[in-house]
């Protein structure tokens, strides 16, 4: 045997769980939604999450690059970025929105501020905010191919009366990727049995937010208008695909049902009281902004602190 | 009914198979025995014998250095070689007594006792015999069990534990123990109880372990003050502060003693050596360990003379089937990593494990993602994460605010991470730096 021999402090096994591995398996639940989008939308939809999907990855590595550090875009997490950016996108943009938007989530949102693990707003997100006050013209336009019209959140909104059937099933307008709640909650629940998620911040976020429009929403707890509320816009990708972000969601489990509850208040809030019928994105990232104080004042009392001495 | 256990905990890969149905083997020292004087917490012993002197088996060769410290016997006949610094298994150079062995094992005489002789014994006389017998938690802390069994007050100890819990993997040691003598187990805990007259024994036993739990139940059944209790298999189970808690759902903090929660706990290499104190007036010079891993040819569960060489367990376990990559002293969770193997078995010394593949170096620590595991996992419920970050920036004030005194050092941290950030190091070193300035400040 060699002299040479590896000591290193303790524990000296370790988890084959790695931070690639989970960002795969969020690239993997998006994939239902994702190829929802692409049967609902058409070919111009695949275009637009590839290019945007390509963009990331490519900004990340071309920053790295110059700045000299280590590439390390094979954590697919500049992947998960792209593809939940596109989801976002307006089936009918041109393409080369999606790109731009992920350019600004990668340069501006995550590497300035230190890369993996530090940013402080969900990339993906502060993109499409970026995008929308842009461009409001082309993010907030839902005309395309296969669907005229306004979205069924804004049609609610105006007093018109939608399919819920069709909205749970996602043959809507809407973004790439938010109108099938069938496919969005399917990768979920892969991502639930996985434990890579837990239920504490979709499940308070949505319980918020149904309390919420419940009471102030102007149509008591009725099913019809509740179930579209939940199955339109931007609410089931958001809580159970954003707000999860752990970059951006508090540590703490206190912390995360303190922010799933800010978020589903926010949403109400913008919802209901808002110009527009949307309001996800804008929830998560105040949220987002909201997590380090969330974090600090919800720090867990450790075991035994307190213990009485018998 | 919910099982037995605590919150947090992994469940990594056992490898207990490799060992598990191996009987305990007798296995003989050769030349050379080395007995460092501080294999215990608390002060070193002092070395009662000097360079040339003749020694018998089960002779004290050192005293304890105080009320905390432990006397350290001879586990062989031969003579003092030499009094030097001997590298230990941490890697530090510990002053230890050096004895040639001549093969005779001429042993001193005990003063082995009968059944009415122990029945008469008083608490103070038990407790000075499992002192005079050198006798330390086997498990791998080391602290002195006399210390541990003189609480302020006795009469409040309400259940005296037996930790058969043996949660670290690979580790098989205390589980052949249970199954070739659960008698000495069960009478080692006895003569604990006949300390605490008020106090109920618990045999706490991972449920990994169904026969144990079976030969338990059946030999316990007439004893009214003992009872049988199966815990969930969960790593760190065996913790201290974890079992208390899984078995009388009390929870004390790391400033605590157990005996602050009415509780005494002791391992079951400790029990038998208590029992093998009491009744025969033998003293600490033999344990289990266990010589595992999947680089070691043949895996194996040995009765060892304290002070052997651990070359000498691999040598006699068949040598490396393959190189290893690493070797532990202790479980993979906890243990030392060795870089000699030269290095002798002490009264802590539990397994050697020798493993093929370093999943340590294997992966290189990446960024934090914030993913909350470690916060998932962490028995000692702190912010492994955040204490890591505190210590990496040597921000103790705000480490100590944040519990980082509460670790518990199990590991579990660095375990679960997926970035695989040394979490459970940098939580250690900045806990030891605390520990240090505590001391200089109350000197």
């Amino acid at each position: 045997m060699s002299d040479m021999m590896r000591v290193s402090s303790n524990p000296h096994i370790r988890s084959k769980v790695t931070t690639d591995k989970i960002m795969l398996c969020v690239v993997l639940a998006l994939l239902p939604a994702a190829g929802f989008g692409v049967w609902n939308f058409g070919l111009h939809a695949l275009w637009q999450i590839l290019l945007t999907m390509a963009s990331c990855v490519l900004s990340e590595a071309v920053y790295e690059l110059i700045m000299k550090k280590k590439v390390t875009v094979l954590d697919f997490s500049a992947a998960v970025t792209g593809l939940l950016l596109a989801l976002n996108m307006p089936p009918a943009a041109p393409l080369w929105v999606g790109p731009l938007g992920g350019v600004f989530a990668i340069i501006v949102v995550k590497m300035l501020f230190g890369g993996l693990g530090q940013n402080f707003m969900n990339p993906a997100l502060a993109a499409r905010c970026f995008l929308l006050i842009s461009f409001p013209s082309i993010m907030t336009n839902f005309q395309c191919d296969a669907y005229s019209g306004a979205t069924p959140l804004a049609s609610l909104k105006a007093g018109e009366t939608v399919n819920v059937f069709n909205m749970i099933i996602g043959r809507t307008s809407g973004t790439i990727g938010e109108t099938s709640m069938i496919a969005i909650v399917a990768g979920a629940c892969f991502l639930l049995l996985l434990g890579i998620i837990d239920l504490k911040v979709p499940a308070s976020y949505i319980i918020t937010f149904v309390i919420f429009y419940g009471l102030f929403g102007g149509h008591g707890f009725d099913g019809y208008y509740i179930s579209a509320q939940l199955a339109g816009g931007g609410l089931m990708l958001g809580a159970f695909f954003m707000a999860t972000d752990y970059v951006t969601r508090p540590v703490t489990k206190l912390g995360q049902i303190v922010f799933g509850i800010i978020l589903g208040l926010l949403t109400g809030i913008f919802r209901v009281f808002g110009a527009s019928s949307e309001g996800v994105s804008y929830a998560i990232i105040i949220g987002n902004l909201l997590t380090p104080m969330i974090t600090r004042f919800t720090v867990p009392k450790a075991f035994g602190e307190g213990g009485e001495r018998i | 009914m919910a099982k037995l256990t605590f919150t947090g905990g992994i469940h990594p890969y056992d490898g207990k198979d490799l060992s598990k149905d191996k009987p305990i083997k007798d296995i003989y020292p050769s030349d050379e025995l080395v007995y460092p004087l501080s294999q215990h917490i608390g002060a070193p012993a002092n070395p009662i014998v000097a360079k040339g002197d003749t020694v018998l088996r089960g002779q004290r060769i050192a005293e304890a250095g105080g009320f905390v410290s432990a006397h350290i016997y001879s586990t062989v006949s031969g003579t003092v070689k030499t009094i030097e610094p001997r590298r230990t298994v941490t890697g530090d150079m510990v002053n230890s007594i050096v004895i040639t062995n001549d093969y005779q094992y001429t042993e001193v005489e005990y003063d082995v006792y009968d059944e009415i002789d122990v029945d008469n014994l008083t608490p103070e006389q038990i407790i000075e015999r499992i002192r005079d017998a050198g006798i330390v938690g086997m498990g791998g802390a080391g602290f002195p069990t006399h210390v541990k069994l003189s609480p302020k007050e006795p009469d409040k100890i309400e259940y005296c534990i037996a930790n058969c819990a043996e949660c670290e993997p690979y580790l098989t040691s205390d589980y052949r123990r249970m199954i070739e003598h659960p008698e000495m187990l069960i009478e080692g805990l006895k003569c604990v109880l006949r300390i605490f007259p008020n106090a109920k024994g618990i045999l706490a036993i991972e449920d990994n372990k169904p026969d144990c739990i079976e030969i338990f139940k059946r030999m316990t059944k007439d004893e009214p003050r003992i009872l049988v209790k199966a815990l969930k298999t969960k790593y760190p189970q065996g913790s201290e502060r974890q079992l208390i808690f899984a078995t009388t759902k009390r929870a004390i903090n790391s400033s605590m003693l157990p005996a602050d929660a009415g509780c005494v706990v002791n391992n079951v290499d400790t029990l038998c050596a208590i029992y093998n104190a009491v009744w025969n007036g033998k003293p600490l010079m033999e344990r289990i360990v266990t010589v595992t891993g999947d680089a070691i040819a043949n895996p194996q569960n040995y009765r060892v003379y304290i002070g052997m060489s651990y070359k000498e367990l691999i040598d006699e376990a068949g040598g490396f089937a393959t190189e290893p990559a690493k070797v532990i002293s202790g479980g993979p969770m906890m243990g030392f990593a060795l870089f000699d193997l030269n290095v002798p078995t002490t009264k802590t010394a539990s397994a050697l494990l020798a493993l093929t593949s370093d999943e340590v170096s294997k992966y290189e620590p990446t960024a934090c993602i914030n993913c909350g595991m470690c916060l998932e996992v962490c028995p000692g419920r702190v912010m492994p994460k955040r204490l890591a970050e505190l210590a990496d920036h040597g921000n103790l004030e705000r480490f100590e605010a944040l519990g980082g005194m509460e670790c518990c050092e199990c590991g579990c941290c660095s375990y679960i991470c997926p970035a695989k950030r040394h979490l459970t190091q940098s939580i250690k070193s900045a806990r030891k730096i605390v520990l240090a300035n505590r001391k200089k400040a109350g000197k």
